[in-house]
């Protein structure tokens, strides 16, 4: 080692291991980078094949094996990770029964299927992304008021004034929108499941999307100021009440006031 | 005498001799009333105007009948920093700052409700039982003048909230306005003072809504009542009650008691209404734009047949001449309501018409000894059934799983399918029953006691009616049919042969009946 330590003091020994130390710093940096980057491909490419094993069990036999869509059903390309979390998050894929809609029911699969599927559709084509709690700060970010506008102008044309559905043609309905979760609710304006049209950004602004969904939550808890709500479906089951109870009680009455004392 | 009875008898005495009140009373006090339950139906519907009335009155002294825009700045913080009239907002402010002012809102929307359902239940029952006829026609039109008017009353009055609801309703008036052919534009540009929705309407249907159909109303059920004063009482045919007499309880204490009573009991169950029931809240629908509608938007019941018709009917225009005339709202929102009105306020005549009866009547017909009649009103109101269906067809569809146009196909045939399966129905009723009455008449109740004669043959013991009863279930006439010779004594053949042709067929359809028992009948079946 001595013939090393002789060139210790050498003008260039400086330099010299600068230059190797950089080479070292970066080469570990680029070999352990490149190990974390390989690892999330591969967890990734993971959820993708998993999700694909369940599409091909669950779905494939009406969207096709690789998605692009069949007689029945849609393609799914470029449908995005949103729509696949609505759609099988709230139990409405797979559908029960084909006639008319896909109704929300008890979810076949579990979260990390759903979110499995999620990623498997995302990868085929770009799509809209599920919407993370970073962007559903509705309760900071919403306005109830100009959400109530919105939803009489937007919504309630389908879903009711109050949120609480409404018929559509042919058997069709707007559901409730009662108890349902914030990220759904955000999911279906940007995917547009059933019948329902897209709401894109440029139509209603994020957070424009922020203040329908608070006002939906406030409409929600809102206690029934007047009494027994009826369903806040309008007249119709005013009048049942009148002729039913109201009158009801009323002839009633009369019939006892006309009986003959004995 | 009591120093008590001295104060009321100066006091009274005092009163006489300045109005000479006290013939007047006496005679009016002791008026005879008959009774019975059904006849309460129409006193409903006169307490619940009175309810009407005071919470109306109410109501006013904080409504804004004002389209001005305000920006909302009040406790509902949903519609906070919203644009909305003012008669909207002041509606709000009566729901949610006023003391006792929701509640009010409530009972005035209650009462109207059974205003109208009163109404309708009170017809039903002067219809069914013959009441309408000589020397009543006056008063069965009146009554259908006071229909016609509650309903457009209370289209008038929940429009003036103008919440988005409401202001759906005016949006449908006025395309029923334009509906007119030729005139219609020009009629909706006069109403709305312009075009629609203009910031007339509200102002203008206030003022008719408050000043001028009360006093309509106020004038027709005094007169009404006058009628029903002066006429006398109908009453249910009985022993002892004839086309003469009236018989029943006197006016001071009897009904005095009991129509006061009833007053606050009917006050007393639209205030527990409107207390544990919701109805109309606006708050929820939010204010009225043009540009927004909501899912499942009705009419208040007494408006829903005539959604209904609207609902139900095919897409048919013509264009001739520059003009539209849409036939799809042309007849279902005026045509058919015109002639269902006309029809129910003629009808008195073309019963007499065609029975030929022109003879007063205060007993009224128990509704199986007037078959065709019933089967008639059981038709109508098959009919209007059919069109509040499909007036609610939006909700009927997602509370029973049906489609829209399930109850809408269901509606088109049954309009004109059910209503005649229902007449043939309640006419075959009304004749089995008449031939149950004879039945009993004749044979007597089944008592439940069986007998073994000697023969060993088993009889049950049937006990017989008592004379009241059976002259209850045998007191009506039964008449023959018009006789409508076709030629005249001369030879010579009348004139208008189809109208009188048409007039005895129907007169025989009219009398077409169970032959009631008679004194013959008894005796032949007597030793059987």
């Amino acid at each position: 080692m001595k013939s090393l330590s002789r060139y210790r003091k050498h003008r260039y020994a400086s330099p010299l291991l600068l230059v190797f130390a950089l080479f070292m710093i970066g080469t570990t940096f680029s070999v352990a980078s490149a190990s974390t980057k390989e690892s999330v491909n591969f967890a990734r490419s993971a959820a993708i094949d998993e999700g694909k094993q369940i599409f091909l069990k669950g779905c494939s036999s009406c969207h096709g094996l690789n998605a692009e869509g069949g007689k029945i059903a849609p393609s799914l390309i470029g449908v995005g990770a949103a729509s696949v979390d609505f759609q099988v998050g709230t139990g409405r894929m797979p559908m029960a029964d084909m006639t008319v809609q896909a109704m929300r029911k008890k979810p076949a699969y579990t979260a990390e299927e759903v979110a499995a599927l999620a990623v498997y559709v995302a990868s085929l084509a770009p799509g809209p992304a599920i919407p993370g709690d970073e962007i559903l700060t509705y309760e900071r970010d919403g306005n109830t008021a100009q959400g109530g506008e919105l939803f009489r102008t937007n919504c309630a044309m389908c879903h009711n004034f109050a949120g609480q559905g409404g018929a559509l043609s042919q058997g069709k309905f707007a559901p409730t929108l009662m108890g349902v979760e914030p990220k759904e609710i955000y999911e279906a304006l940007i995917t547009g499941p059933q019948s329902m049209p897209v709401f894109s950004d440029k139509i209603i602004t994020p957070a424009e999307k922020l203040s329908i969904i608070k006002w939906i939550k406030a409409a929600e808890v809102e206690p029934s100021l007047g009494g027994a709500a009826l369903g806040r479906v309008g007249p119709v089951t005013e009048g049942l009440l009148i002729w039913t109870l109201g009158l009801g009680l009323l002839i009633g009455i009369a019939v006892w006031l006309a009986t003959k004392a004995r | 005498m009591t120093s008590r009875q001295k104060t009321a008898a100066s006091v009274a005495n005092y009163v006489d001799e300045r109005t000479g009140a006290a013939a007047w009373m006496k005679k009016n006090l002791t008026k005879v009333f008959p009774d019975h339950w059904s006849f309460m139906l129409g006193e409903v519907a006169l307490y619940s105007f009175i309810i009407l009335l005071l919470s109306g009155t109410f109501l006013s002294l904080w409504f804004d009948p004002s389209q001005r825009e305000v920006l909302y700045q009040g406790d509902y913080q949903p519609l906070s920093g919203i644009k909305m009239s003012a008669a909207y907002a002041s509606t709000l402010h009566i729901s949610f700052d006023i003391r006792g002012g929701l509640l009010m809102r409530q009972i005035h929307h209650w009462a109207a409700l059974l205003f109208m359902a009163a109404i309708v239940a009170h017809l039903l029952r002067v219809f069914f039982t013959g009441a309408f006829r000589k020397p009543r026609e006056f008063n069965w039109i009146i009554g259908v003048g006071l229909l016609t008017l509650g309903i457009v009353e209370g289209f008038l009055g929940y429009s003036l909230p103008d919440d988005l609801l409401s202001g759906t309703g005016i949006r449908i008036a006025e395309a029923i306005i334009q509906a007119l052919p030729v005139v219609g534009s020009y009629l909706s540009f006069f109403a709305f003072g312009g075009a629609f929705p203009g910031e007339a309407f509200i102002p203008r249907i206030f003022t008719v809504h408050v000043l001028l159909l009360p006093g309509i109303f106020l004038a027709l059920i005094t007169v009404h009542l006058m009628l029903v004063w002066y006429q006398k009482h109908t009453q249910y045919p009985g022993p002892g009650r004839t086309e003469k007499n009236v018989v029943g309880y006197p006016l001071m204490p009897i009904y005095m008691a009991k129509a006061g009573g009833f007053f606050f009991i009917v006050f007393g169950i639209t205030a527990f209404l409107s207390a544990v029931a919701s109805i109309n809240p606006i708050w929820l629908y939010g204010p009225y734009t043009p540009g927004q509608i909501s899912a499942g938007s009705q009419p208040d019941w007494y408006m829903g047949w005539l959604d209904g018709l609207v609902r139900m009917a095919p897409p048919i225009e013509t264009h001739a001449f520059g003009h539209t005339i849409s036939w799809n709202i042309l007849i279902p929102g005026l045509i058919v309501p015109g002639i269902l009105f006309t029809g129910m306020a003629l009808y008195p005549f073309i019963e007499s018409w065609l029975t030929g009866d022109k003879r007063e009547h205060h007993l009224l017909d128990r509704p199986r000894n007037a078959p065709n009649r019933t089967a008639l009103g059981a038709m109508s109101l098959t009919f209007i059934l059919v069109t509040l269906l499909n007036g609610g067809n939006d909700i009927v569809a997602t509370h029973f799983s049906l489609t829209i146009n399930q109850i809408m196909w269901f509606s088109r045939f049954g309009i004109l399918i059910l209503p005649p399966i229902a007449f043939v129905i309640t006419k075959r009723l009304c004749l089995s029953l008449q031939r149950a009455d004879r039945d009993v008449v004749l044979h007597g109740v089944e008592s439940g006691t069986l007998l073994r004669l000697p023969t060993g043959e088993f009889v049950e013991v049937h006990t017989p009616l008592t004379a009241e009863q059976s002259w209850t279930l045998t007191q009506h006439e039964q008449r023959p049919a018009l006789e409508l010779p076709e030629e005249d004594n001369h030879g010579v053949a009348r004139g208008k042969v189809l109208r009188n042709k048409l007039r005895s067929r129907m007169s025989r359809a009219a009398v077409e009946e169970v032959t009631k028992p008679n004194s013959d009948d008894m005796k032949e079946i007597e030793g059987h």
